[in-house]
């Protein structure tokens, strides 16, 4: 990024030197490079465009007065809001977040910290990044396999675990690159005063890290709150009120989405796209934010 | 040096306390914590592939390796074969990469070398932000908004046009001009790779050495002499990794493939026509799976499980190696 701000504006603008003298095959291709490269950049800006319209049409239609205070309707009755669902999504991103921030984080500081140069760490490195990007339906059937048939039924713990397992690779990440970051030299520093490892892992370099672990977490949180693959075979869905227990199916945003979006009712439909509005602008307002405390630590 | 120590020992004998730490048991705590906590990782990893691979193994041992290679998908008789949605997967992803590769990477060289220097961070963010939306918001807006309009303007004149004609008369008819289908579910695939592939190859593109793009100008190239012959040489290895982690995604992407597919159980020749994929498969069926239809789910996520962490592994190998070099 800043590499190529140090080229003069006209080396960038790629203006070659000798004006008009450029042969002409030469000329049509470049040319149609930088026509088709902004092309396909205006076509990701038309693409996202369209969906946020979408989704502000559509959701606007499907707001009404009741949508945060009264659960989901029953089918083909009007009325009604998304108000359990809403609930139980933040529960159950809750718990996802609460069992992986504890765990990501502390693998993230094994790696940086305890596993420099130990062949498990390189491979517990990689495997996180293939983890990563796993497709998340995989998580799902482990979960289903592990939780659910045992346990019996759906539960709203067995979707929190699904999310967990989602959310820790990217924690894992995220504080394993951010630890990596601060200088060796304040390590020293506190190992110098006789702190004892854990001691100045926990008051020098997690502090000094603070912001990019946090950014992990809002990342993580992010990426769970829309996914809807692994909450089918697990939390599933539940259309009465919110219910304190955790050991039954649990009315959740993305699935109610799921099932209200592919229903023949205009109710159930209108309601599907206000929680798809909800949700996207939660999640984009999450991702923005974590880029602004990435901006405010650079800059400091 | 010792023989000093051993005298302040002596004289004070507080003070050897004090050279032990006095958090010794802490300390071991906490790094016991951080072991078991990377392990967990590992765990994980290990206990998906072992929860499927033992709900799949019944489908194995009934059918073999027929299962890979059969199309039946019969819930009365309980015939079960993955071809149908082994076909539909890799079809719908080597769509999406068709489309989605190039995308890409015009993306990242208009934003490393095209791009004005005040719009470069507000359209960086907004390719970024594509990454951020939900895959369930792209299967409504490829549903509710992209299907219609393909199926008027590109199905329906397409299907009239190539009516009849031979090899491409099958290929692109479209029996029902619904607009869902596989070829449908690969431009959603294609849009919702674009933002992962561009922006790990805009971020190989800037690691290049600002020297090398400069005397290429220098000499008189053109931005596409220096893209072809300077930037996409050196990081082309890596840029191959970054196709690999978007067909990773590709492959194993459930939503929005489940709202555009059609999820038809026979095989088309037409890629206009519905199909599904293992995802689409399993998440359309799972809930309602009983017996020995669940361990051929089970036996399909096992494929996918596969398939695409060989394609993460060598992703990662290819994007990590250029890294450290």
């Amino acid at each position: 990024m800043n590499a190529a701000n140090t080229l003069t504006p006209a080396v960038t603008q790629g203006r070659p030197p000798s004006g008009g003298r450029v042969r002409s095959g030469r000329r049509v291709a470049d040319r149609t490079l930088r026509i088709a490269c902004t092309l396909a950049t205006l076509l990701g800006a038309v693409v996202l465009g369209s969906i946020l319209l979408m989704l502000i049409i559509e959701g606007l239609r499907g707001f009404s007065a009741t949508l945060l205070t009264q659960p989901t309707p029953g089918p083909g009755s009007e009325g009604g809001g998304i108000a359990n669902a809403v609930l139980g999504s933040l529960v159950l991103t809750f718990i996802g977040i609460v069992v992986a921030t504890p765990i990501g984080v502390m693998a993230g500081t094994y790696l940086a910290e305890y596993g420099r140069g130990s062949k498990l760490a390189d491979v517990i490195r990689f495997l996180n990044d293939v983890l990563l990007s796993a497709p998340s339906i995989l998580i799902g059937l482990f979960v289903y396999t592990l939780m659910v048939r045992p346990m019996g039924s759906y539960s709203g713990w067995a979707g929190g675990v699904a999310l967990a397992i989602i959310a820790t690779p990217v924690i894992v990440r995220t504080t394993e690159d951010m630890l990596r970051l601060v200088p060796g030299s304040l390590r020293e520093a506190g190992a110098a005063l006789g702190a004892p490892p854990s001691r100045v892992i926990m008051s020098v370099t997690w502090r000094a890290a603070s912001a990019g672990i946090v950014t992990g977490v809002i990342l993580a949180l992010a990426r769970i709150a829309g996914e809807t693959a692994p909450l089918l075979f697990t939390a599933l869905n539940n259309n009465s009120w919110f219910s304190a227990n955790l050991m039954g199916g649990i009315a959740n945003l993305p699935v109610m989405i799921y099932q209200f979006a592919l229903s023949p009712y205009p109710n159930w439909q209108g309601l599907a796209w206000a929680g798809a509005l909800l949700i996207t602008v939660a999640i984009l307002a999450l991702s923005m934010v974590a880029r602004l405390v990435v901006k405010s630590e650079r800059a400091r | 040096m010792a023989s000093l120590t051993e005298e302040i020992a002596l004289a004070h004998p507080e003070a050897t306390r004090i050279r032990r730490p006095p958090s010794k048991g802490l300390d071991g705590v906490f790094r016991g914590a951080a072991y078991a906590s990377a392990i967990i990782v590992l765990l994980v990893l290990a206990g998906i592939l072992a929860s499927i691979a033992y709900g799949g193994w019944p489908a194995f041992r009934e059918f073999g390796p027929g299962f890979i290679t059969s199309t039946s998908w019969n819930i009365g008789t309980e015939q079960f074969g993955a071809w149908v949605a082994i076909v539909g997967t890799l079809a719908s992803a080597l769509i999406a990469l068709l489309i989605g590769v190039p995308l890409s990477l015009g993306i990242a060289v208009y934003l490393t070398q095209l791009c004005p220097g005040w719009a470069r961070k507000p359209v960086a963010m907004t390719i970024e932000l594509l990454a951020a939306v939900p895959s369930i918001i792209y299967g409504m807006w490829g549903l509710f908004i992209f299907a219609p309009l393909f199926a008027r303007f590109v199905q329906v004149p397409v299907s009239n046009l190539v009516e009849g004609l031979p090899i491409v008369g099958t290929l692109l008819y479209a029996r029902v001009p619904s607009g869902v289908g596989i070829l449908t579910a690969g431009i959603i695939l294609a849009i919702m790779i674009v933002p992962f592939v561009a922006s790990i190859t805009r971020d190989m593109l800037d690691q290049i050495p600002t020297i090398l793009r400069e005397s290429a100008y220098g000499i008189g190239c053109t931005t596409w002499e220096v893209v072809r012959h300077v930037l996409v040489p050196q990081a082309s290895v890596s840029i191959i990794g970054a196709i690999m982690l978007g067909l990773g995604r590709a492959l194993g992407e459930t939503m929005a493939v489940t709202f555009v597919i059609g999820n038809a159980n026979r095989l088309s020749a037409s890629i206009f026509d519905p199909g599904s994929t293992i995802a689409s498969r399993i998440a359309n069926e799972f809930n309602e799976a009983d017996g020995m239809q669940l361990n051929a789910l089970m036996a399909l996520g096992c494929i996918l499980f596969v398939v695409t962490f060989i394609v993460l592994i060598v992703a990662r190998l290819l994007v990590r190696r250029v890294k450290v070099a």
